[in-house]
């Protein structure tokens, strides 16, 4: 790790302002930045942590949405009341990431905006059609996310939030890969009242994507059964790597998406 | 005087029972003292400059810049280092045409594979040694690496060590019988080419090491996290021309070592060595990063076997051909040269049958050096021998239980000698099918089975004996000319206080040692287990000794310490006797107090004649004897090593939509002769059985074709974690060996060696009305899917 300076804002429009300093870096949970930092593969003139302004943690469970607010950690999404009434899907995708110590300081604001291509809560967000709340606009979930590690955010733009809207029915499956737990594939299914929507993290070179097809059939038919009866998407494009193939993960997929439909 | 050991109600009965280990309040009070828990005055730290290439030949290299870093003291090349440390060369002459070049402590003019240490980095503090580290510029001129075992020989194939003539080191062919005509005439032929993939064993600690040369006295004084402190002492000795008398080798608490810390490691080395150049404590003690491409691995074999029974299923003949890369250099001292060695000894273990042939090629490959691991070849061998018997046991439409029983060896037969030319004074087969059996509840698993089957749901039961090869006598290694010693002593004395000290050899890296030695002492002395000190890990203090490997620690280092417990009992009672004025054999020794045998009587407690021997030795006769202080050692003799035996069982389901495999339950039955702490050995098992579920279903180093080791942290190597474990019960035959009193044999690694079989063989039994079958190591859930089908291609 290289030394760098440590920032403590108490509010968000502080936090903005320390991030327009050369190389400084908002920092979260710190369950990604800490490890790359302890790599020596950053070297940020400072962090601007936050944790501490009131403003960013909490949740608010409304009729119609639910709002995350930008550091609030897994493990509060995944006992909150509201959360588990609203969206039980989304609790439980919150319970199940990593492990105990990871849900305790990883926040959904470091999750969305880092957007590595094998997290969960992408798949909550697009799966979900979510809007990324930040310190200066709100950004919908398919102009959000733009491929691995890549999002819409701009230089020391900041996470404040994600509005999930309440769907009728929504779940999450995710093949665990075994030694981090991240997803090796997931898959979001939700039946919204705007319709379906099929999410998929962990398979594809170019990060969250939704499944048409399987949109499509589950818009006519909401059951595991319509999705047997489509092919598993191209394996051309999907993430090989020594945790599983191109043609394992769009497999995997298929699976998940049944599976997520089932627990719905 | 003989112990009464089928007595459980017998005075001092502490060998045979659970009683707590005197370090665990220790331990789990955060107070033990790892090497990297001392900080001796004057201390540096050394980081390492590795190689990032699998082969490359060494340039200049340019250290300005690591020297400039605030903290830096020294920055040492390999042929620094080799001015003070001699190079090795890891062969034994009982492994007929083993050869491996010499191996310096720092790369000299090529690096061999990736995390190969070039050059070293001391500094005042870790960090700043890596700072450095980071810095040192090597021109390295990459070379062509060898990274395929199966081409290795091929004559297109570049030689990595063009002085050896090619990339064998080393090859055996054992023929017993003939093999050709038992085919031919065979009923059914079975073959099947299985894969053991290359893993390691990812100690909890990280191989750590703290050297100081004292040059007042001439002394090197090493704190070391090994197995084998007096085997050490021996190699610091030699390779760095310090007399043996003035090297200490000091092991206190060692946070596990599964085989990888009883081997020479260049990095090591090398601390060592700069510590001799500096006159200043040195430590280096390993990152993840740096255990994964710098540890042993293990297991990386491809074996093609075949198996001929007759149509009553009984096993005519075995055909093994085995294949292993080992690195570019085989590790010293024990090389690298007995797993593929062992693979030939051990198949088909448990069976008898008359035609064999066996053969292992070991090749070297740019990658990190594998070596011995725990349970050595086993898991290899007793996957080959019970994948074909379940695949025969199939084709004859034959129960996978009836078949093993057809072709055990009776358990009365024994003394025999296997067609492998193994000896075996006895075991159990038999006996422990009969046990497993009566633990497992067979028909209701099979009717669990069918059950789901029926509901697409597809589980799997497989079996798997084996035996174990445990207190090994020199034939292991002493024979081939190496320094590792196979016996091993224990002294015991008795302090003013009546309290016991015990010194052994053998160490502890948390499997319980100490726990196994104070109750041995305690029994044999007639004291309670909590009025032993146990002192292990020392070459200045304890007698010498092996050190702990191949399962030989409650067996060899056992009965020393029984029986200089005992010889010690006999010193008390001989002062005792002159005390009480009667006759030593009408006393006895229960609870620290001396007694009369009959009856129980106290006469005289230790501390008293404690007291009176230390401190009023003039009211004792002139003459008598009063060594309360006794030393001895222990070896095998009649046989080269104690064999064990057992079978396992696993029970599990597998996913065919996913590939998943579930493990449901496991079950081991096992004879690792007199039980000598049952909570210990069955965690030992238990230990074992998980470690054998990582290879079977997790564990891989991968390396792409230039010799990159692709997965070197804990986020992308697979461990067996809790929550995927399944409940596991071990049961227990005794068959003690007679070659000692205690008739303890090695019981630390029947785990790993029978699990990855039993969970093949379960898998393979799910698949099988699939049509589909496993034999590739790990049994991934892509390699599942792929064998079902599920895949394209
Ligand atoms: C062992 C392990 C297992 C894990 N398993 C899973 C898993 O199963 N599923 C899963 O989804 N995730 C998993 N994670 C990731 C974890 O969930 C964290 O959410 C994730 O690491 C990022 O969140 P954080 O709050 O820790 O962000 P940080 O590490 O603090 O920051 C990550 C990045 O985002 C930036 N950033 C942080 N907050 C904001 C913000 N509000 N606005 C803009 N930029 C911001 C930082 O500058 C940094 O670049 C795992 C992590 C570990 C270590």
């Amino acid at each position: 790790m290289y030394a760098f300076d440590y920032v403590k804002p108490a509010s968000v429009a502080d936090a903005v302002k320390a991030l327009s300093a050369e190389d400084a870096q908002p920092i979260s949970g710190g369950q990604t930045l800490i490890p790359t930092l302890k790599q020596r593969l950053g070297q940020p003139s400072a962090l601007v942590d936050l944790t501490k302004i009131a403003d960013l943690v909490g949740i608010e469970a409304g009729s119609d949405s639910v709002l995350v607010k930008g550091a609030t950690t897994h493990a509060a999404v995944a006992a909150h009341e509201g959360v588990m009434q609203a969206i039980p899907g989304l609790a439980k995708l919150a319970a199940h990431i990593g492990d105990p110590q990871v849900r305790n300081r990883g926040t959904i604001g470091g999750s969305v905006a880092n957007n590595d291509p094998a997290a969960c809560y992408p798949a909550a967000v697009l799966g979900l059609g979510a809007t990324v709340l930040t310190d200066r606009r709100e950004i919908a979930a398919d102009d959000y996310f733009q491929g691995m590690f890549t999002t819409a955010l701009e230089e020391g733009e900041i996470v404040t939030g994600v509005r999930f809207p309440i769907p009728e029915k929504s779940a999450y499956a995710k093949f665990v890969q075994p030694a981090s737990r991240f997803a090796l594939t997931g898959v979001y299914a939700a039946k919204l009242k705007g319709g379906v929507r099929v999410a998929v993290t962990g398979a594809s070179e170019s990060g969250v994507f939704r499944w048409a097809e399987a949109e499509a059939a589950l818009a006519s038919n909401w059951s595991p059964e319509a999705v047997e009866t489509l092919a598993a998407p191209a394996a051309d494009g999907m993430i090989g790597d020594i945790h599983g193939a191109p043609d394992y993960r769009a497999h995997l997929v298929k699976v998940m998406t049944k599976r997520a439909v089932a627990a719905a | 005087m003989s112990i009464r050991f089928g007595d459980p109600d017998r005075p001092n009965s502490y060998i045979g029972r659970t009683v707590p280990r005197p370090n665990a309040p220790r331990l789990a009070q955060g107070r033990g003292r790892y090497v990297d828990d001392l900080a001796p005055p004057r201390m540096v730290h050394v980081a390492f400059v590795r190689s990032p290439h699998a082969h490359a030949r060494l340039g200049a290299v340019e250290t300005a810049a690591a020297r400039a870093v605030k903290g830096v003291l020294r920055v040492f090349t390999g042929a620094e280092i080799a001015a003070v440390c001699s190079p090795w060369v890891a062969v034994l002459a009982h492994l007929k045409g083993l050869k491996s070049p010499p191996q310096h402590a720092l790369a000299v003019d090529r690096a061999c594979w990736v995390g190969e240490p070039v050059a070293a980095v001391v500094a005042a503090s870790r960090a700043a040694a890596e700072e450095g580290a980071a810095l040192v510029d090597v021109a390295y001129e990459p070379l062509p690496a060898v990274t395929d075992m199966m081409s290795a020989l091929d004559p297109e194939t570049p030689v990595i060590h063009p002085d050896l003539g090619d990339n064998l080191a080393f090859r055996r062919l054992h023929h017993e019988g003939d093999v050709e005509a038992a085919f031919a005439g065979a009923h059914k032929v079975v073959a099947a080419r299985f894969r053991t993939a290359r893993h390691t064993g990812v100690t909890p600690e990280p191989r750590s090491i703290l050297v100081d040369w004292n040059p007042a006295e001439g002394q090197l004084t090493a704190w070391h996290a090994t197995q084998a402190p007096h085997m050490m002492q021996t190699v610091f000795a030699q390779h760095l021309a310090v007399p043996e008398a003035r090297v200490r080798v000091i092991c206190e608490d060692v946070g596990g070592s599964y085989g990888v810390k009883v081997h020479v490691y260049p990095d090591e080395m090398a601390t060592a060595a700069i510590a001799k150049i500096m006159g200043r404590p040195v430590k280096f003690v390993a990152d993840r990063l740096e255990s994964f491409g710098s540890d042993i691995h293990a297991r990386d074999h491809e074996i093609s076997a075949r198996l001929a029974v007759d149509a009553d299923g009984r096993i005519l003949a075995m055909d093994v051909d085995d294949w292993t890369a080992i690195g570019p250099y085989s590790v010293y001292p024990r090389t690298s040269a007995i797993e593929g060695n062992q693979v030939v000894n051990l198949c088909g273990g448990p069976y008898a049958f008359a035609d064999y042939r066996a053969q292992t090629t070991v090749v070297f490959q740019n990658k990190t050096p594998t070596c011995q691991y725990r349970a050595v070849g086993h898991p290899i061998a007793v996957a080959i021998t019970e994948g074909l018997v379940d695949m025969a046991a199939a084709e004859l439409g034959m129960d996978p239980v009836e078949i093993r029983r057809r072709n055990f060896y009776a358990d009365d037969a024994y003394p025999v000698t296997s067609p492998a030319k193994m000896r075996f004074e006895g075991l159990s087969h038999h006996a422990s099918m009969d046990k497993l059996l009566t633990l497992m509840d067979l028909d209701a698993l099979r009717a669990d089975q069918a059950e789901a089957r029926s509901r697409g749901v597809h589980r799997g039961l497989g079996f798997a004996s084996f035996i174990e090869l445990t207190n090994p006598s020199p034939f292991m290694y002493g024979i081939g000319g190496a320094r590792i010693s196979a016996q091993d002593g224990c002294t015991v004395r008795m302090d003013p206080d009546g309290s016991i000290v015990a010194l052994s050899g053998v160490t502890e890296q948390g499997q319980g040692t100490e726990a196994m030695l104070s109750q041995v002492v305690a029994e044999g002395v007639g004291v309670r287990p909590e009025a032993v000190r146990v002192v292990t890990g020392d070459t200045q203090v304890t007698p010498y000794g092996g050190g702990t490997w191949a399962s030989r620690g409650a067996g060899i280092g056992g009965e020393a310490a029984l029986l200089s417990a005992r010889a010690l009992r006999g010193a008390i009672l001989e002062v005792a006797a002159a005390m009480l004025q009667a006759d030593a054999a009408t006393l006895d020794i229960r609870d620290g107090v001396v007694v009369d045998a009959e009856g129980g009587a106290a006469r005289l407690p230790l501390e008293e004649l404690g007291r009176i021997v230390y401190f009023r030795g003039d009211t004792l006769p002139k003459g008598l004897p009063r060594e309360l202080v006794q030393t001895r050692h222990f070896i095998t003799s009649d046989y080269p090593f104690a064999f064990t035996n057992g079978v396992q069982a696993s029970w599990l389901e597998v996913d065919v939509e996913t590939g998943v495999v579930t493990l449901l339950k496991h079950w081991c039955v096992e004879d690792c002769g007199r039980v000598i702490n049952p909570q210990l050995v069955d965690e030992q098992i238990r230990g074992g059985i998980v470690q054998g579920l990582g290879g079977a279903l997790y564990e891989e180093i991968h390396y792409d074709a230039d010799g990159q080791l692709l997965n070197g942290s804990m986020a992308d190597y697979l461990v067996p974690m809790a929550a995927e474990m399944p409940d596991m019960v071990i049961g227990h035959v005794e068959t003690p060996t007679r070659e000692s009193m205690l008739g303890a044999k090695g019981a630390g690694e029947a785990g790993t060696a029978g699990a990855p079989a039993a969970v093949m063989n379960a898998i393979n039994d799910a698949l099988r009305p699939l049509g589909a079958q496993v034999t590739e190591m790990p049994f991934t859930p892509e390699r599942i899917l792929r064998a079902l089908g599920a895949l394209d291609d």
